[in-house]
């Protein structure tokens, strides 16, 4: 039962990942370690960045 | 090695052994065996093939670190687990290609397409897809354009990019075309695609201000309002003050498609784009997954013959003979240029691990080919005289029902009047004649595929929600398309005149969205008004564009692999890129020379340009043939123009690898230095693949 909890956990966080619901966190998470002492951006100016950038490039096929 | 082999062939033996068995009885085949064989074919080439591929012609190295590594920023480059960039991979290849492309070829029987499916992915768009995202990958995430300037030189570039748009253009108004003729005349379908509009508008306010960034909650909310809106639509197609706002004509359609088009282009991302992106992509990850599932419970006896009569090239969807248009044809299930660009794009930059290149670039296109068995299936799963009831269009059987259902039933697939308004009232629909294009077919299919397995009492609602999934993927296609053709113009006119290089400002995204949207909008209008269905022309002429940018990736990937110095190795893309550049330069030739008005473009134009002069067209068909005269030209010409890319890119590489093997100086290509890596090295993750590199630091 335990098992079968970690791996849900496992699978939702993969699946939070893919959509990038949790991509502020991951980012927040890499600038405490990578740019310490700077302020990391809000989540909207973080999303706003992201969408912009995720669709300046071919990133849907036919 | 040796035992690998002889499980590899006595695999493919059997696996082929059943659909044969199965042919030559004469007996209907299950789609079963079908699956069956599709996906030990697949798990075959994934474990040995593709395996081969990158231990030993890539040599992937697990020691060295991915620029998700070396160049990590949080945000573009991050390294992510293999499963997740996979999921991404897919979602980004996966389009409305494969859906369309096996349906049409299913005139040919459903036996060719298949074997073509199978064949080409595991041979040739899977190998593809992964050495493009590996060169990708060793190069910091460069792109197909600026790999091909850089490994052969300033023409493949060129090529490169002109093909690209060139591509996006015919892309885009062949898509156009699809929606457009599952919208005619059918207000079900019109308002429940008019809803995913307003409610993808409402996703994005919804992502961007209420709760930021908030993926899934938008996603979860926006797919419960878009299965709401079939349901909807329903209401409105019994409503009679609502119906008649919603029921138009082609012409109309498209000119809404076209401003649509134009209005996502111009209109910021986080608006239109991007909430229609993460409804579309949950909206085919769950369709996909339901169709197997319902494919395997329903396991339906395929109707259409193993192969039908018009291999000989008398078929009424499209002209040609089998041989070169069914590889023409089937497009993106096989293989697919535009996928180079995807793997080309962001994807390189998530991978975390030089190994992980097989299941996210190999193994993605294997599940998109797969995509493409499926919808092959519930094309041919229909009663073969419905399937040519829907998808011919009324200038080759007729425009009333008793010429087309006579005309059908003489090439032997009986069909009546009857059935097909018993089919069309099922489906909640006042007609289904001639509805080309090939989505109304597959949403038929795919109805009575989800109907038997989950529910027949709700087919109509199957049935749309089926066109609505096949819209909202193909209008996130038109446009992320027209963006990125956006800034494509806005890069090349930026040489011209430096201002339209100012990508976000508004004069410049105004005159490039125009340009690119007249583009398509020109194709998809014209195709709109041929009385064949403008899909025998236009999806030809996307095929052959298509793979000819596959040419383009693959000449890239002999080019690298040559100059690495085994020729053996550089037959894993240069056979595919033979066969490929052979076969679409076949398709090319016929399709500018042949003299048959049904296949050469140049022939329709002058027999259409007599018929005109001599007055014997009806009037109305005589107020279009000047500017159908016009299109067959461009297009003719347009066919022209690719071959002669496609050879020049060809011929770039032969320099290249000719001087390569000579020894002489050939252009050193953009390889990253290695870097050992801290994240793989370090815990030792590898699964059996991956070779220790020969510049250890």
């Amino acid at each position: 039962m335990k098992q079968a909890i970690a791996t849900a956990k496992t699978v939702w966080e993969c699946v939070r990942t893919a959509s990038g619901d949790n991509a502020y966190e991951r980012y927040l998470t890499h600038h405490a370690q990578a740019h310490r002492g700077t302020v990391p951006l809000t989540r909207r100016e973080f999303y706003a960045q992201m969408t912009e950038q995720k669709w300046s490039g071919v990133s849907r096929c036919c | 090695m040796g035992r690998k082999i002889f499980g590899v062939v006595l695999a493919v033996i059997a696996a082929f052994a059943v659909g044969g068995i199965a042919l030559q009885r004469e007996e209907p085949i299950n789609a079963l065996w079908i699956v069956t064989a599709a996906v030990c074919i697949y798990l075959l080439g994934y474990r040995f093939y593709a395996a081969w591929i990158t231990a030993k012609v890539l040599s992937v190295d697990v020691t060295r670190a991915a620029p998700a590594e070396r160049l990590n920023n949080g945000r573009d480059f991050v390294p992510t687990h293999r499963w997740v960039v996979f999921g991404h991979h897919f979602a980004a290849i996966a389009g409305p290609g494969p859906l369309v492309g096996p349906t049409l070829a299913a005139q040919f029987g459903y036996l060719p397409g298949t074997l073509w499916i199978l064949v080409g992915s595991v041979l040739g768009g899977c190998v593809q897809d992964m050495i493009i995202l590996f060169l990708s990958m060793r190069r910091d995430g460069r792109s197909l354009g600026q790999m091909a300037r850089d490994e052969l030189g300033p023409i493949g570039g060129v090529a490169a990019l002109i093909g690209t748009l060139m591509i996006m253009v015919i892309l885009i108004a062949v898509l156009g075309l699809v929606v457009v003729n599952a919208m005619k005349h059918s207000p079900w379908a019109t308002s429940t695609v008019a809803a995913t509009i307003p409610i993808a508008i409402f996703i994005g306010f919804y992502l961007r201000r209420i709760r930021p960034g908030r993926v899934l909650e938008g996603t979860v909310i926006g797919v419960v309002l878009l299965v709401l809106s079939v349901w909807g639509g329903g209401l409105v197609a019994q409503s009679e003050s609502l119906r008649g706002w919603f029921d138009h004509p082609g012409a109309p359609l498209a000119l809404g498609v076209i401003v649509y088009g134009w209005c996502a282009a111009i209109l910021p991302v986080w608006m239109l784009l991007a909430p229609r992106d993460y409804l579309s992509t949950f909206l085919k990850l769950g369709v996909v997954a339901m169709l197997a599932i319902a494919i395997v419970i329903m396991h339906p006896v395929l109707k259409m013959p193993a192969i039908t009569q018009f291999a000989d090239g008398t078929g009424p969807l499209f002209s040609g003979k089998i041989f070169p248009f069914v590889f023409i044809t089937i497009a993106c299930g096989a293989i697919s240029g535009f996928h180079a660009l995807v793997s080309s794009g962001t994807t390189p930059k998530l991978i975390t691990n030089e190994p992980d290149v097989r299941l996210v670039g190999y193994g993605s296109m294997a599940l998109e080919s797969f995509v493409g068995i499926m919808a092959m299936i519930a094309a041919t799963l229909l009663d073969p005289g419905v399937y040519f009831a829907i998808n011919t269009g009324a200038g080759v059987v007729g425009a009333a029902a008793a010429d087309a259902v006579q005309t059908i039933s003489g090439w032997g697939f009986p069909v009546t009047v009857q059935q097909m308004q018993d089919l069309a009232k099922e489906m909640g629909e006042s007609t289904l004649f001639a509805r080309t294009g090939g989505a109304p077919s597959l949403a038929v299919g795919m109805a009575s595929i989800f109907g038997t397995s989950f529910g027949r009492s709700l087919m109509s609602v199957w049935y749309h929600f089926a066109i609505m999934f096949e819209a909202v993927f193909i209008l996130t296609t038109v446009d992320a398309g027209t963006r990125v053709g956006r800034f494509m113009v806005q890069d090349l006119m930026g040489q011209v005149w430096q201002p339209m290089l100012r990508t976000s400002w508004y004069p410049s995204i105004l005159i490039s969205s125009t340009i690119i949207v007249a583009g398509w909008g020109y194709f998809l209008y014209i195709g709109v008004i041929d009385p064949n269905g403008g899909i025998n022309i236009l999806w030809p002429l996307f095929g052959i564009s298509n793979q000819m940018l596959a040419c383009i990736a693959l000449s890239v990937a002999t080019g690298v692999l040559i100059k690495k110095g085994n020729l053996k190795h550089a037959l894993v893309a240069f056979a595919p890129l033979a066969w490929l550049s052979f076969v679409t330069t076949v398709a090319a030739v016929q399709k500018i020379f042949s003299a048959d008005p049904k296949l050469g473009f140049f022939a329709a134009a002058n027999d259409l340009a007599a018929k005109l002069a001599a007055g014997s067209l009806p009037a109305d068909r005589a107020a279009v043939a000047p500017q159908l005269i016009f299109n067959q030209h461009l297009d003719g010409w347009l066919t022209v123009f690719f071959t002669i890319v496609l050879w020049v890119v060809i011929g770039d590489m032969v320099r290249v690898a000719y001087r390569s093997i000579r020894g002489l100086p050939v252009p050193q290509g953009s390889e990253a230095a290695y870097i050992r890596s801290q994240l793989n090295a370090a815990t030792g993750t590898v699964d059996g693949v991956g070779t220790p590199s020969e510049a250890r630091a």
